[in-house]
């Protein structure tokens, strides 16, 4: 199970809304070994895409070293899906690298109503898991 | 020639569980074969069909390697290779 503040669910969806119809990225860092998300960490999608995303790789290294420094593990991976529903595409499945985190999805096809939902992808394996959301 | 490499946590089954091990070479390409040589099963995930994969980053000191020769970028005494997966997806 995710637990997670709802102030970081609010950014990740305000991220998504704002990069839409691209898909929007990011990470959110916790203490290692709480299962905490707690330091929310936009990404830029260096492929700048619909359809597809890629941290950009100088900045991916840098924020990558910062959690070293902090004693921090990306907690939360997530990305968002513009035209379809908030589950693994086979791509996100084949290039999940981080077996400790949860993969969160946001949709937003609906302008409305988002969607938001949480998986672990371990070894081409995607478990989907509760969300609960708790009050910052 | 000796540099410190830090492996990801995806690999380290590779390493035994080491965050970062040794490795000699005076290019990536060396260095990658000596890993492969004491860690083996680490060169088919880092390399395929003579190039880097696509979706891992490696950096020498930092600097992105596809900027700096891919495989064939140098490597000198004391410098850190760090190996990252990709974060990217559809």
């Amino acid at each position: 199970m995710l637990v997670i503040r709802r102030d970081l669910v609010d950014a990740m969806v305000a991220h998504a809304r704002r990069d839409h119809p691209d898909e929007a990225c990011g990470v959110i860092a916790g203490p290692f070994g709480s299962d905490r998300p707690e330091r929310f960490i936009e990404m830029e999608n260096a492929e700048r895409s619909p359809t597809f995303y890629r941290f950009d790789a100088a900045e991916q290294l840098k924020v990558w070293r910062e959690m070293d420094a902090n004693d921090e593990v990306p907690v939360v991976i997530y990305h968002s899906h513009t035209a379809t529903e908030a589950y693994p595409s086979r791509t996100d499945i084949s290039f999940a690298g981080e077996p400790e985190a949860h993969y969160v999805l946001v949709s937003t096809r609906d302008p409305i109503e988002h969607e938001l939902r949480s998986y672990r992808i371990v070894d081409g394996v995607v478990t989907e898991e509760p969300v609960k959301i708790v009050e910052s | 020639m000796a540099v410190t490499v830090s492996i990801p946590t995806i690999l380290r089954t590779h390493t035994g569980g080491e965050k970062s091990v040794s490795a000699a070479g005076t290019t990536l390409a060396e260095v990658i074969d000596d890993l492969e040589n004491n860690h083996g099963g680490l060169k088919a995930r880092l390399v395929k069909e003579g190039t880097l994969h696509r979706f891992v980053n490696v950096y020498v000191n930092d600097e992105d390697v596809r900027f700096s020769g891919g495989l064939a970028a140098e490597v000198k005494d004391g410098d850190n290779v760090t190996i990252l997966p990709a974060v990217a997806g559809g």
